[in-house]
């Protein structure tokens, strides 16, 4: 058994929101891979919860009118992956999310919660900081939308008033359209593992794929919560597809992150694999573009 | 506060089942107690292990880290689902038995269980990819080989690659 307060399940998002302004002590449950995990290590112990994990209207990645990608915010890890949507349009984040924990993980655990937690080291945030993602969110007062960046405030802290919930993560077709981009999780283990740090970058060519230009570059665990580095991705823009140009924009990396010794690794290490996967990431995202690298 | 309880209605192992659970309930805790189906082990309890792996509507799930009632609705299939109506075993545990894939058998159901819903895909997995399916699991007594072996066998054989099923 856990040790839960009481269980309220929303059968709508309007339903949602009114439950969480009813009860206004009470803590969204979405798959619950972190949620329970906490309440049984007493963390979250003897709280209210409401679920949404009910609420399908949450699920499934589609294309909006203007052409932007929404993915529901409970849209399961594994579901994103297959999606054709993704796959088409942002393999990078399929990919991404397709390393998260291992295989039953990833069929319980959504995007929502994985952005909503407001961890660094979540495997879909630094993606989705890399591709402008833009986060929905609907409360009492009806829906209000904001980039990613403006919903993480700090560690474990997100953007989210009283009675609103996170409904849908959207890629805008002006982030995603002629850009390729590579995701590099660098962990102990290939499963069941969080990342010592995460890297995320893609990259738009010019039509001779002789120019950068643009680059976004993301990371998970440089620093309390997700970023971009945008000393590095300024340093990128413009320039040649050539290799002292790659080089050059990653070492620029380390003007941007501020990882931390934890056990986990330390503080020289994290700067050090960070500027190695900004240069891997961008060689990949390029030669994903159709362009060359020449030395 | 009173203790909360829910009407849940759901398929398990077939079988079109109602029980009011107590919604504090994890699913483990619900097959294990009130169906007890006790191939769900117990193990960490916090997702990690594998050894709860369910199928729930053809989807492999830590049922630890699933409340109960959730399964409201839902298709659930354990290990016992895979025998046959004698307790006839079924091709997978057959395999298991036979590449000594089974030492304490701790982490065994959770296993079949992955390996059912690759088997139930119905193509050829490479090695690799049968390795990040099962990649879910601890087990602390056969170094995975055995199992990794039983699995692979049993994917040939239901593709009719009997020949290169025996070569594994």
């Amino acid at each position: 058994m856990y040790d839960i307060k009481a269980l309220y399940e929303a059968e709508s998002v309007p339903h949602a929101v009114q439950l969480l302004v009813e009860h206004p002590e009470a803590q969204i449950i979405a798959g619950g891979s972190d949620v329970l995990v906490q309440i049984r290590e007493g963390k979250r112990a003897g709280k209210e919860l409401v679920s949404i994990y009910g609420l399908d209207e949450l699920r499934g990645v589609s294309c909006e009118e203007d052409g932007a990608l929404r993915i529901g915010s409970l849209t399961s890890f594994s579901h994103i992956a297959r999606a054709p949507l993704i796959q088409e349009h942002i393999k990078v984040l399929g990919e991404a999310v397709d390393m998260v924990g291992g295989p039953q993980i990833r069929n319980i655990g959504t995007i929502g919660g994985n952005t909503c937690n407001g961890v660094t080291s979540a495997d879909s945030a630094s993606t989705l900081f890399a591709w402008d993602a833009i986060v929905e969110i609907t409360g009492p007062e009806g829906v209000r939308r904001m980039p990613i960046q403006a919903f993480y405030i700090k560690a474990g802290q997100v953007n989210l008033r009283p009675g609103e919930l996170q409904t849908a993560i959207i890629i805008p077709k002006a982030a995603y359209e002629g850009y390729k981009g590579h995701y590099i999780k660098y962990a102990m283990r290939n499963a069941m593992d969080i990342a010592t740090i995460g890297c995320s970058v893609n990259v738009k060519l010019s039509a001779d794929k002789q120019t950068m230009e643009d680059v976004r570059i993301a990371y998970g665990v440089a620093g309390p919560i997700p970023m971009r580095a945008v000393h590095a991705e300024e340093r990128a823009k413009g320039r040649p597809v050539a290799g002292e140009e790659v080089r050059a924009a990653a070492r620029a990396v380390l003007e941007d992150i501020h990882p931390r010794d934890s056990w986990r690794a330390a503080k020289d290490f994290r700067e050090h694999i960070a500027v190695v996967l900004a240069e891997r990431g961008l060689r990949e995202a390029i030669r994903l573009s159709g362009g060359e690298i020449h030395a | 506060m009173p203790n909360q309880y829910k009407l849940v209605s759901c398929t398990i192992n077939g079988k079109k089942v109602e029980k009011m659970v107590d919604v504090r309930a994890s699913l483990t805790d619900m097959l294990r107690n009130d169906f007890r189906l006790t191939s769900v082990k117990k193990g960490c309890e916090v997702g990690e292990c594998g050894a709860c792996n369910v199928l729930i509507n053809g989807e492999t799930f830590n049922s630890c880290i699933y409340l109960a009632v959730w399964a409201d609705g839902k298709e659930i299939v354990t290990l016992e689902g895979l025998a046959g109506p004698n307790g006839e075993l079924s091709d997978i545990q057959q395999a298991f038995i036979d590449e000594a894939a089974v030492q304490c058998g701790f982490c065994t159901p959770g296993f079949v269980m992955s390996a059912a819903e690759l088997l139930a895909a119905g193509r050829e997995f490479s090695d690799d990819e049968i390795r990040k399916m099962l990649s879910g699991h601890l087990c602390r007594c056969t170094g995975y080989e055995n199992i990794f072996r039983a699995v692979k066998k049993t994917m040939l054989r239901r593709l009719g690659k009997n020949a290169e099923a025996d070569a594994v």
